[in-house]
């Protein structure tokens, strides 16, 4: 497959570095100011040495990567709310070339359901997400194998950044600030962590799972959503949660009738109370009950992996 | 059918509520009754003679017991003399009692409070639940703040009776947003959004 890959983050960094690995060949490569395009294949070392010597993946225009030879769309542009641009915008300059589209971004999915799935229709492209949910985690296949009308639900640990918090908060008696302030020294939150500490990252991920269970009988948007997140949990309350044999962890939980994320008491060694940056989804499966999958929820290589498992679906 | 169906089929819906005090409790009484007219009313006169604050009535449609009776689940609130009165009145009147006053909080479910949960608040705010989320505390740890500028947490163990620990907890849910105070619910093994 001959791949464009929009947006060079972690994600699309990686991408492109294992392309070749996989059997593919990068034909064009965007970020936000800047594109190198070939359609003999893009010399992808030289294009992130470009980047990361001037900011800038090469000197071609970033719109000429949407018009590039290529069969598959990497959409790796970070996630916005809302109107979900630019990332919607590339998905659809995709399929309306009638190309595929593989998406490790949130915003489209969670935010624009319903049209991304119109478009898909019209299209001879199609649309995969899997690593918009759980990175390396294959949630979205399991449920697709086991069948979304099988699944009454699935709740768990999707943000390794709030797991981390709240797991080093309960095991070292450390307060919030604290442990939040060393998360963004190791590089785990961001400088503006709201993203991940207030549930939004989690719940556009139960958003795009409620999508997917409702088949289209009801779409959802983060606005669907009941969102708590964690930030200022005093550590008294892991506390009390740990003399009780339980702990704390910011589960999301979706079905087809909604979406809830929030702080929620767990036992303290039962499955869903992973620890550090790991994350962990179960999933109520019709016959086969209660599967549990947990791994990395996050990061460049490993959301990579889904991307690229995404695009060999595509074959 | 023998009695009326829109009062038997309200599990969990009190038929009528009254804030509860120390000395009030919450019992459940098992009953089973003759498929005949009359035979439920004849089951609550009892419990409404004594003062009896009849909290539900649970029936299971279409259930009967292997020998042919149908059996029926009353919520009842009284102080504990008055209930063994009711008892022995019902008994006396010729009501099968099976079981009384034993399973009332078969479920238990833990939430945390954070915030302002200083002392003189948190009791007022645990007769509160009490009285409204139909559910005892049964259990109370509380911390003080840790002098690091975090407020006090409480954990607060709720019993309920069987299928009522949602209702309970939606409950504390709104008592504590009132006050100001931040929940951590229990996510429950069969829990979903």
């Amino acid at each position: 497959m001959r791949l464009a890959v929009i947006g060079v983050g972690a994600v699309g960094r990686a991408v492109a570095e294992f392309a070749d690995s996989y059997g593919h060949e990068v034909t064009a490569i965007a970020d936000s100011t800047g594109a190198t395009v070939e359609s003999a294949g893009v010399d992808v070392s030289a294009a992130l040495a470009h980047k990361d010597d001037t900011g800038a993946v090469g000197d071609d225009d970033p719109a000429d990567a949407l018009a590039a030879d290529y069969d598959v769309l990497i959409e790796a542009t970070p996630t916005t709310l809302g109107d979900a641009q630019p990332g919607f915008d590339h998905v659809r300059a995709a399929l309306e070339r009638d190309r595929h589209a593989v998406l490790a971004n949130k915003g489209p999915v969670a935010e624009r359901y319903g049209e991304l799935r119109a478009l898909e229709r019209d299209s001879d492209g199609s649309v995969r997400f899997d690593a918009a949910v759980g990175g390396a985690i294959p949630i979205l296949p399991t449920i697709r194998d086991v069948g979304a009308a099988r699944v009454s639900g699935v709740r768990g640990v999707l943000n390794g950044t709030a797991n981390f918090v709240l797991s080093r908060m309960a095991a070292e008696g450390l307060a919030y600030d604290h442990v939040l302030a060393e998360a963004q020294d190791l590089g785990v939150a961001e400088a503006d962590p709201s993203f991940d500490v207030e549930g939004t990252d989690a719940a556009l991920k139960c958003v795009i799972l409620a999508n997917v269970l409702a088949n289209g009988e009801r779409e959802f948007t983060l606005s669907d959503a009941t969102v708590e997140g964690i930030r200022d949990l005093p550590g008294s309350a892991l506390e009390l949660a740990a003399e009780d044999g339980r702990t704390v962890r910011l589960i999301g939980e979706a079905t087809r009738e909604g979406v809830r994320v929030g702080p929620r008491l767990v036992p303290e060694h039962g499955p869903l109370a992973v620890a550090g940056t790991l994350n962990v989804a179960q999933i109520d499966a019709e016959h086969a009950g209660r599967l549990s999958l947990s791994g990395r929820g996050a990061g460049g290589p490993e959301t990579a992996t889904a991307v690229l498992a995404d695009v060999g679906r595509l074959g | 059918m023998p009695y009326d169906e829109r009062i038997i089929h309200h599990r969990g819906i009190p038929v009528t509520s009254s804030g509860s005090t120390d000395q009030t409790g919450t019992y459940t009484v098992r009953l089973e009754l003759a498929d005949e007219p009359g035979e439920l009313l004849r089951a609550l006169t009892p419990i409404a003679d004594n003062g009896g604050n009849l909290l539900s009535i649970y029936h299971e449609r279409g259930r009967l017991t292997p020998r042919g009776r149908i059996p029926v689940e009353v919520d009842v609130e009284s102080p504990p003399d008055r209930f063994e009165t009711i008892v022995e009145d019902l008994r006396a009147a010729g009501v099968n009692v099976i079981r009384a006053g034993e399973e009332r909080y078969s479920e238990a479910v833990t939430v945390i409070l954070v915030g302002e949960v200083i002392d003189a608040d948190l009791s007022a705010l645990l007769s509160r639940i009490e009285s409204c989320a139909g559910a005892t505390v049964d259990e109370v740890a509380v911390t003080a703040p840790r002098g690091d500028g975090e407020p006090a947490s409480a954990r607060l163990r709720l019993a309920a009776a069987e299928g009522r620990v949602e209702t309970a907890v939606a409950t504390v849910r709104t008592i504590a947003e009132e006050a100001d105070l931040r929940v951590v619910e229990e996510l429950t093994a069969g829990g979903s959004a």
